[in-house]
């Protein structure tokens, strides 16, 4: 992690109607920082989360990702980010192989780029055997896994990544997790929201969203010690239970 | 008397050139007026489970019951004292809440008022939204809605299939705290959860992955059997002490468990101080011996059976 900054808001609003879905939100994020974000069901983390991924635009404030502005850089924000949603994101009718080279190719890449980045990545995940297998026929473990390698195959400056660990094993949900502080690891930054509190801790930096407002931003460590609580589900506890908007 | 009982029940699907087995071989009972959980991931093959008690789909081979009626003789009995919350949403959209509930009462042959006290600390919190669609309704207004449905006729068990996927943890609580309320009314519940923190507020689990049942008993008894000793080890830089962790020769297996890390040895009597002098490079080194919880259990007996969700096909539900 470093002190390069690849995510800003200022200010960051989105209104429907006279509804505050996301208030005035401002943080900045690290290349290289895991950072959870937060919040109750209906606290307004989708809602931040889609202008920050240029598919929403503001209805005030400023936002910076990947160096684009999310008002007019949107395509080049696209292009520069990678993004993995809490549904399984691949084509399971297609095959492994045709998956990847869909999205590099998406992504821009060439297919000799694609070729060989293929074969690196199918090595690292060892996965060589099954790569013209349907991706519908893996086990859950390798698809969510496959998901996360094809989000990051265009070497993205920044990763989303919406609730990714849903419904997977508890020993496969760690196993992901050693993927993400590898990403980290190799400069990627990665956004995530979970609502396993456990996983929170596992974050360089939280923020944790209260009724469309960031209400708290640090590190596990000093949230914990802020808030005097001995782990972060009491600190997500303690600031969500004093949510008046209805989830 | 057992409330819910099943006996060797199998469930397969056909999918290409072969079978999957979703069910397999799983027998279990639940008490009256017990709050059982069975607790695994998905295509565990719970919710095979609860359509096969709830008369909605049919085993290949085994006898189950509720409240001593089979489910393929007596399933019309079944039916009428039987509530069910299937995992995915499945009322409906297009009515308002109010609408919603009052036709699940009706088909019932009863009304909201006749089972009040039975939905009222639930539908208090509805009730400002009673005019709404239940499509615009959010994730934990919508499983709100359907723990009323599901009540609305006072069934004597209740079987809800992952109420809390996807819930924040404060309306998890919250749920559970329903539950428990639920349950002091006399009904027995057979709820099934991913999250292990869930488990304990069970007064009995079942722990089950791809198909079979890894383990049956109250989740004290559960985590007391857990023979091995684990340490919880943190230092100031986590990424590289778990690194570290795996490649120390006498670890069994090293896991992040939130702030720390869950560390356990091949055997119990190694000593602590070669594991410090081996991470001698790691500052601020703690290691502290700690109970397990459900999850290193779980986490244990998985990897015993060897059937994570690496190996085997997924079972898809």
């Amino acid at each position: 992690m470093n002190n390069e900054i690849v995510i800003k808001t200022d200010n960051l609003t989105k209104k429907f109607g006279d509804f505050i879905a996301a208030n005035e939100l401002t943080f900045e994020v690290y290349k290289g920082e895991i950072f959870g974000f937060l919040g109750a069901n209906g606290a307004g983390k989708t809602t931040a989360m889609k202008m920050l991924i240029g598919i929403s635009k503001p209805s005030s404030g400023d936002a910076n990702i990947a160096g684009f502005d999310v008002y007019k850089g949107t395509e080049n924000i696209k292009r520069s980010i990678g993004y993995m949603s809490q549904k399984f994101s691949l084509y399971e009718d297609l095959t492994v192989r045709e998956n990847i080279t869909l999205f590099g190719g998406i992504y821009g890449l060439s297919n000799k780029v694609i070729k060989s980045k293929t074969d690196e990545l199918l090595e690292k995940l060892g996965l060589q055997n099954d790569v013209n297998k349907l991706v519908g026929s893996l086990p859950l473990g390798w698809k969510q896994k496959l998901a996360f390698s094809t989000a990051i195959f265009h070497s993205p400056k920044i990763v989303f990544l919406d609730e990714p660990t849903g419904g997977v094993d508890p020993i496969t949900r760690r196993q992901f997790w050693d993927m993400i502080y590898e990403a980290a690891h190799n400069g990627i930054t990665v956004f995530v929201t979970t609502h396993y509190m456990d996983e929170a801790e596992y974050c360089d930096r939280v923020s944790i969203m209260v009724d469309g407002v960031i209400k708290a931003l640090d590190s596990p460590a000093v949230l914990k010690k802020q808030y005097n609580a001995n782990s972060m589900d009491n600190v997500f506890l303690m600031l969500a239970r004093s949510a008046e908007r209805g989830d | 008397m057992n409330t819910i009982e099943l006996k060797n029940i199998f469930k397969t699907y056909p999918a290409k050139n072969k079978k999957l087995t979703a069910v397999d071989d799983v027998s279990f009972s639940v008490d009256e007026g017990e709050l059982f959980g069975l607790i695994g991931p998905d295509g565990a093959g719970k919710s095979s489970i609860f359509r096969i008690l709830t008369t909605l789909l049919l085993a290949d081979s085994g006898n189950a019951s509720v409240m001593e009626l089979d489910v393929v003789n007596d399933y019309k009995e079944i039916r009428k004292i039987v509530g069910y919350m299937p995992g995915r949403f499945s009322l409906y959209q297009d009515l308002t809440v109010e609408e919603n509930i009052e036709f699940f009462a009706t088909i019932f042959n009863t009304n909201i008022k006749a089972n009040y006290n039975l939905i009222a600390d639930i539908y208090i919190q509805l009730e400002p939204f009673k005019k709404r669609r239940a499509g615009k309704l959010s994730g934990g207004m919508k499983q709100k809605l359907a723990l009323c449905c599901a009540l609305i006729h006072k069934p004597k068990v209740l079987f809800l299939d992952e109420p809390t996927t996807g819930v924040d943890p404060v309306s998890r609580k919250e749920f559970w705290e329903m539950l428990k309320r639920l349950k002091e009314q006399g009904i027995s519940i057979l709820v099934s959860t991913p999250y292990m923190d869930e488990a304990k507020l069970c007064d009995r689990i079942a722990l089950i992955q791809n198909g079979k049942i890894l383990e049956i008993d109250t989740p004290q008894n559960i985590v007391d059997r857990f023979d091995k000793n684990l340490y919880a080890v943190r230092s100031d830089n986590m990424f590289t002490l778990l690194k570290d962790l795996r490649n120390f020769p006498k670890t069994d297996s090293c896991f992040a468990f939130g702030d720390k890390h869950h560390l356990v040895l091949k055997e119990n009597n190694i000593d602590l101080n070669e594991l410090r002098a081996y991470l001698q490079n790691q500052t601020n080194l703690e290691i502290n011996k700690i109970e397990p919880g459900i999850e290193d259990c779980f986490m244990g007996l998985i990897a015993k059976s060897n059937t994570t969700q690496e190996q085997l096909p997924v079972q898809s539900e």
